[in-house]
């Protein structure tokens, strides 16, 4: 996909107003909207905050050194694992409903994935307040769970970091289940029924057919839903309540609050190396960039 | 037998258990819209009240109306430029193009945090006022990328020889970008606009940042409000888009299917 066949529009005259109408918009926005911001933020990444919300031109590491910091490694470790975690129970949940829902009739199975959209329809923020009535002490989950007699004591659902997590996996679900039941969907049955022939188990054909032949798919949807997960600031401050920082909380902070940019740039510099290998590992294994996101 | 009668219930229930879930917290809010008690906490009883008093909170709809307006106009010009853009970097060889390439992916993987404060900070560099202008902007920035992949797609898929064939017969670039490329390629813009309007719509991270204190938007709104208790107006007003968007959705989808429906016969 990637390849592009040659160009079928013959290349004209030295000033081309067809050429510069299809060529201008995309070189304007990638450079002012994308390069020219990643740019600044490296470059402010070096300089030194004096404190008040601007910088002092003297080039240091010191904002890397930072980082460093036990405080800040520790929230940074923590928002990693939260993170993984998330994905991990994404995958989870998505694998059998993506291979159950292989078996449904096609307009059946259009309907669900149509289904699987709407709550991105409804504002993330709104859902994660939603959230809150079911999580907090004497929210449903609590009140369900006392009267059926599984616990004794309300759980301490939300204002930790077992909230955070439950706040990820249900805002960024959608983003694995879309791109991992598009795999699933368009592996052979041929495969799996030869499969079955050979007498493999449903657990073997899982490991042998369905694993291989949708880790792009996987590894699509684990890149949309790790890369947010570590930046969602409002879920952390919603469903942690305030005890639960992860870096966005961090990044944000040093924005809003704390009002030094320079560490800020520095901790964004770091993810965005982060982000890189991790898309850098996606390619690697034969994934598409177009097909992110959704597409 | 009776085993695998048994085994296909099984699945249903897990997907349509997963749907539930998934559904739970925007159930929730529509419930409680109609609750006469202001905490979301207790049904007290029934009522249509927070529909009315919805149209008397002038801040709710003022970002309400924001929101609309940015997700729009964001939508519409990022679909110009992705559309530009995806045909463009098809059909042309240019200096700098395989760096273009790769830097409009990257609003697609990278957190959305990072691209927040770093169109902040050339916000603040350049001097720009926060408001709905860099709101905007910043909508724009991360919604062309998903514009561009999307009519990419159907790009790649396009048979060739139907362009060379315009070319042949005596159209110009024009008439075959306009007559033959451009009706061919609807349904990747269409996906690609239905894509970025979403995306403008559910984003939080990005407009947190880009807004200065005077634009207010939905998520802020609720955002700002959520320490002190939303009132279930925001629960109406949710209720309310939800039920226009899952209208519009079975709209688009009906037309689809019927101009699909017709094409073939």
């Amino acid at each position: 996909m990637n390849q592009s066949p040659a160009p079928n529009y013959p290349q004209g005259r030295k000033f081309d107003v067809f050429k510069i109408l299809f060529t201008a918009p995309v070189v304007i926005y990638a450079t002012a909207l994308i390069a020219l911001p990643l740019l600044y933020i490296f470059f402010l990444s070096f300089l030194k905050s004096d404190n008040y919300g601007g910088y002092i031109f003297e080039f240091n590491l010191e904002n890397y050194g930072a980082f460093f910091d036990s405080t800040y490694l520790g929230i940074f470790g923590k928002s990693v694992l939260i993170a993984l975690i998330a994905t991990a129970i994404c995958l989870l949940i998505s694998y059998p409903f993506a291979i159950f829902l292989r078996d449904l009739p096609e307009r059946r199975r259009n309907f669900i994935m149509k289904l699987v959209m709407v709550p991105f329809l409804t504002n993330s923020l709104i859902r994660t307040y939603g959230l809150i009535t079911l999580l907090r002490k004497h929210g449903l989950v609590n009140s369900a769970l006392l009267a059926l007699g599984v616990i004794s004591d309300p759980l301490n659902l939300m204002y930790n970091n077992l909230g955070v997590l439950i706040g990820m996996v249900y805002t960024l679900l959608p983003f694995m289940l879309l791109p991992v039941c598009t795999a699933v969907g368009k592996v052979d049955q041929n495969l799996l029924d030869a499969a079955s022939d050979l007498g493999a188990n449903k657990f073997q054909r899982f490991l042998k057919i369905y694993l291989p032949l949708t880790r792009q798919g996987a590894f699509n949807g684990a890149l949309m839903v790790f890369t947010p997960a570590i930046g969602y600031f409002f879920i952390a401050d919603i469903l942690g309540g305030g005890k639960a920082m992860i870096i966005g909380n961090l990044i944000k902070n040093q924005f809003l609050t704390a009002r030094n940019w320079p560490l800020g740039a520095a901790l964004s510099i770091i993810i965005i190396i982060f982000t890189f290998l991790l898309v850098r590992l996606y390619r690697k294994i034969g994934g598409n960039l177009d097909e992110l996101g959704g597409s | 037998m009776r085993r695998l009668k048994r085994v296909p219930k099984m699945r249903h229930f897990y997907i349509y258990s997963v749907l539930f879930l998934l559904f739970l917290p925007i159930f929730i809010l529509i419930f409680f819209s109609f609750n006469e008690s202001k905490l979301n906490a207790v049904f007290t009883s029934f009522t249509f009240d927070w529909y009315v008093k919805l149209f008397e909170n002038s801040d709710l709809l003022d970002a309400f109306k924001n929101t609309i307006l940015i997700a729009v106009l964001s939508t519409s010009i990022s679909v110009v430029i992705g559309t530009l853009s995806a045909v463009g970097l098809k059909k042309f060889t240019f200096k700098g193009k395989s760096l273009i390439d790769k830097l409009i992916y990257i609003p697609i993987v990278l957190p959305e945090i990072v691209l927040g404060i770093s169109l902040l900070s050339v916000f603040a560099l350049t001097n720009l006022e926060l408001g709905f202008g860099t709101v905007l902007l910043a909508h724009i920035s991360f919604s062309v990328p998903f514009v561009i992949t999307s009519v990419r797609a159907t790009l790649f898929a396009l048979p060739q020889n139907v362009e060379s064939a315009a070319v042949d017969l005596g159209a110009s670039r024009w008439q075959v970008f306009w007559h033959v490329t451009l009706p061919l390629i609807r349904p990747g813009i269409i996906s690609g606009a239905l894509l970025a309007f979403a995306l403008s719509m559910d984003d939080v991270v990005i407009s947190y940042f880009a807004a200065g204190p005077g634009t207010n938007t939905l998520p802020l709104y609720v955002y700002s409000n959520i320490k002190t208790g939303i009132s279930p107006d925001v629960n109406a007003l949710t209720t309310l888009m939800l039920i226009f968007t899952i209208i519009f959705l079975a709209l688009s989808a009906h037309f689809q299917s019927k101009a699909r429906a017709e094409r073939e016969l």
